[in-house]
């Protein structure tokens, strides 16, 4: 983003840039391996395999009723809410198959975060939205929250917004700000994953694009899955993309890779905008 | 290539078809821009160097044509995949072109020249070099007409065979000039001819490479076919570029 | 083809200018009707209102004197006042609140987050839903045989627990719509930090719908605050001051039904200062209500 470019100091964020590129994809943190799912009898999702590289991007995308917020929703057994719905296969994070029974789901979810469509700040203080969470697993001090408070809120990219209105109500922030609050929220529990579903479709672009500098700059500490329907939005922030369509993974690859050279007729019919 | 479905966006498909009409109106123009070169040349048919000279100015007009319809492609569009590729490659493309304009009026400028001068021996192997450079830019253009990444393979694969004969002719040219210093002037331009006429093969297989690229979604392999070896003969020669 | 030239050619279908005209003028007519006649059924609806508060406020504030709050009731014609009436309907009302609603909003809470589909979710909403439509004197017959027969002796305490009864199932609907518009992924959002089921209800989605369900208790208050049926067999009312939850205990209601058809003309009087007193403070809660419930901005 330096408008200089003889400027030595932005010399290796050019290196950075084409690490995005070129690279190749890290050694997987989550693998999904032969995963079914079941919305009572209505399968779902087919023999889905795929990995997710540590700390890069993963991006899917399809069109509505593909089967990736299903996906998603697998990650972090947040389909353990609702009766009827069940999933088959193995989900490996680092090495632990986590739809077997007997995991622990409130440990597992604060190993794996999740960002929502809409922001959903909870009804309280922008404080205490995010002790809330902190709270759940951890036992802090007041100084030590207050320090947790301020890491996440500037990790977020919000702590100079509210910094001076920490104690008023959440829902008084606008849509952006509750999005990188709810992100905020998300990384003060410190994740290895998060998961982001379709985490800009009610924002406007320039939120959406805070929130997406945002998700470059959370890639070095998390890795990263993303849900959207905006191919653009996928190309800008993902290093490898998913492709689904009517349950099915069609087909997964760099970013790179696959949006100027997709391997499967569907992919490139979908991403052309000539699908139907 | 298989017929690729339509665009949801209709208008979006007929912009694709009119940026692929002015590529292959542009190809049309500058393939006769060559042949009206070459007949110039070989045939010492002025009213066609001047025909041909004339062109350029059409053929660059073009360009900016194209440019600008790219431009806004891209920028309203959005394009992905395979229609990304296209673009692109109609926009360097349009380059090229544009190039093997220029040096189709370069020789067309020196068979003026040329003219004036008697030349003592047969011009056989400039009348083959220029077959073949003409049947392969007729082929190209048809592979973008078409999309036709196999045709874009035989021209990629063919530009050999030009480069070999250029390097005879080379050879040949030099060895005239030595029997006789009054060969000079009209075998330098004889050379220079033949140089023009190299660098049209060669933008055509650059013209093949995104063709290939543009349907095929991967480069040709970056080790071009490349056996002009002239630099390394009796002299060097002045680079015309 | 087309009668009019001005427009642009558009393809399809064309329509026909008069017809559309003929229809137009129909709609209006009737249009028309329909808001007259709609007009005429306010105006009545609002007379027939007007009117009882005017009663209401002439001659209930022709009767209010400062004894009213400082008097128990008396004899005919000693000037007596309300006050054990008034402090005996504030005692049973609160009894009525504070017992009626935790059992309401954690019914309520069951039926939205707990019972998705189950049989039992189904059975008590429907309970719930038949309680809140029973006859109150049905609840007053209830708590009559259940505590004041055995227990042979009318008191305040079963005067407080009929009006629970009643206070519950509105607790109930309240909470459990408020907790059903509360949206999926407030919900999910707290789980998905790792949340249980429970902290994620209590901390969250009873706070998001705190306003709601606020609301919800203030009227099931104002509803019971004016409810004489399921007193009459359980407190009874009594014309002595008494705070014993033991004893049959007065109130508004009750008293203003006593006195409303005695033929002693001052306690004729003091039910119309009564019934002003219960609408006055109905009347405030519903306001405070609306207040509560208007979104914030």
């Amino acid at each position: 983003m330096s408008s200089t470019t003889n400027d030595s100091a932005a010399r290796p964020n050019i290196g950075a840039v084409e690490a995005r590129s070129t690279a190749a994809l890290t050694e997987a943190r989550i693998s999904v391996r032969n995963l079914d799912f079941y919305y009572a009898a209505n399968k779902a999702l087919k023999s889905i395999d795929v990995d997710f590289p540590d700390r890069q991007v993963t991006g899917m995308i399809g069109p509505s009723g593909c089967g990736k917020s299903t996906l998603l929703r697998v990650l972090n057994r947040m389909y353990d809410l609702y009766p009827g719905q069940r999933a088959t296969g193995e989900v490996l994070l680092d090495g632990t198959n986590i739809i077997a029974p007997g995991i622990d789901l409130n440990q597992l979810r604060s190993r794996i975060g999740m960002v929502f469509q809409k922001p959903t700040p909870f009804p309280m203080s922008i404080y205490e939205n995010i002790a809330f969470g902190v709270n759940l697993h951890e036992r802090l001090s007041k100084s030590q929250m207050d320090e947790r408070v301020e890491w996440s809120l500037t990790r977020a990219a919000l702590w100079e917004e509210v910094k001076d209105r920490l104690t008023t109500s959440a829902m008084g922030l606008s849509g952006g700000q509750q999005q990188r609050l709810c992100i905020a929220r998300t990384i003060a529990v410190r994740p290895e994953v998060i998961l982001f579903d379709e985490p800009t479709s009610a924002l406007d672009p320039i939120s959406t694009l805070k929130i997406e500098e945002l998700i470059d700059e959370l890639k070095r500490d998390f890795t990263i899955v993303i849900v959207t329907h905006n191919m653009q939005q996928a190309a800008r922030c993902a290093d490898q993309v998913a492709f689904f369509y009517l349950g099915e993974l069609v087909e997964v690859g760099t970013a790179t890779q696959m949006f100027t050279s997709p391997r499967e007729r569907r992919t490139q019919e979908y991403i052309t905008g000539r699908f139907g | 290539m298989p017929e690729t479905a339509e665009h949801i966006v209709k208008s979006y498909d007929n912009e694709l078809k009119r940026l692929s009409a002015l590529i292959t109106s542009m190809g049309g123009m500058v393939e006769s821009q060559v042949a009206m070169a070459c007949a110039a040349v070989l045939d010492r048919d002025s009213e066609a160097a001047h025909r041909a000279v004339e062109a350029d100015a059409k053929v660059d007009g073009l360009e900016r044509e194209v440019e600008q319809f790219v431009i806004r492609l891209l920028a309203l569009r959005q394009p992905m995949a395979q229609d990304l590729r296209l673009i692109f490659a109609s926009l360097k493309m349009t380059g090229d072109l544009e190039r093997i304009g220029d040096y189709a009026a370069n020789v067309a400028k020196r068979s003026l020249v040329l003219a004036q001068f008697s030349v003592p021996y047969t011009l056989s192997g400039l009348a083959h070099m220029s077959r073949l450079v003409q049947e392969n830019l007729k082929l190209i253009i048809d592979a973008i007409g078409e999309k036709d990444s196999e045709k874009a393979l035989q021209v990629w694969r063919s530009d050999a065979a030009i480069d070999e004969i250029y390097d005879a002719l080379f050879r040949e040219l030099i060895t005239y000039m030595m029997e006789d210093p009054r060969n000079i002037t009209p075998c330098t331009h004889l050379l220079f001819i033949a140089k023009n006429l190299e660098r049209i093969g060669d933008h055509a297989t650059n013209i093949a490479e995104l063709v290939y690229y543009a349907e095929r979604g991967e480069p040709l392999s970056d080790i071009r076919p490349k056996s002009d070896s002239s630099y390394s003969a009796v002299a060097r020669p002045k680079r015309d570029e | 083809m087309s009668a009019t030239t001005s427009e642009g050619e558009m393809a399809g279908p064309k329509r026909d200018p008069q017809v559309a005209d003929m229809l137009s003028r129909r709609r209006q007519r009737s249009n028309w009707i329909v808001k007259a006649l709609c007009i005429l059924a306010t105006t009545i609806g609002l007379a027939f209102l007007a009117l009882i508060l005017v009663t209401l406020f002439w001659l209930g504030f022709g009767g209010l004197q400062w004894t009213v709050f400082t008097e128990a009731t008396k004899p005919p014609g000693s000037h007596g006042g309300l006050i054990n009436a008034i402090v005996g309907s504030l005692i049973q009302t609160a009894i009525g609140t504070a017992v009626g609603t935790p059992i309401g909003i954690m019914v309520g809470v069951y039926l939205a987050e707990y019972s998705l589909g189950t049989r039992l979710g189904n059975a008590v909403r429907f309970v719930s839903d038949v309680l809140l439509s029973a006859p109150s004197i049905l609840i007053g017959l209830f708590i009559y045989q259940v505590l004041v027969n055995p227990f042979d002796g009318f008191s305040g305490i079963a005067g407080g627990l009929a009006l629970a009864v009643i206070v519950i199932p509105i607790v109930v609907r309240t909470t459990e719509d408020m907790l059903r518009l509360i949206p999926v992924a407030l919900r999910e959002a707290a789980v998905a930090l790792g949340a249980p089921k429970w902290k994620s209800i209590v901390l969250v989605c009873l706070r998001a719908a705190l306003d709601g369900i606020a609301t919800g208790v203030l009227l099931a208050v104002a509803r019971i605050a004016g409810e004489t049926a399921p007193l009459l067999f359980t407190s009874l009312g009594n014309l002595n001051w008494s705070l014993s939850l033991a004893q049959p205990m007065s109130s508004l209601p009750v008293t203003i039904y006593q006195y409303a058809g005695s033929a002693f003309e001052d306690w004729v009087q003091l039910a119309w200062v009564g019934a002003l007193l219960i609408t006055l403070g109905v009347l405030a809660l519903n306001i405070v209500a609306r207040v509560l419930l208007r979104p914030r901005a």
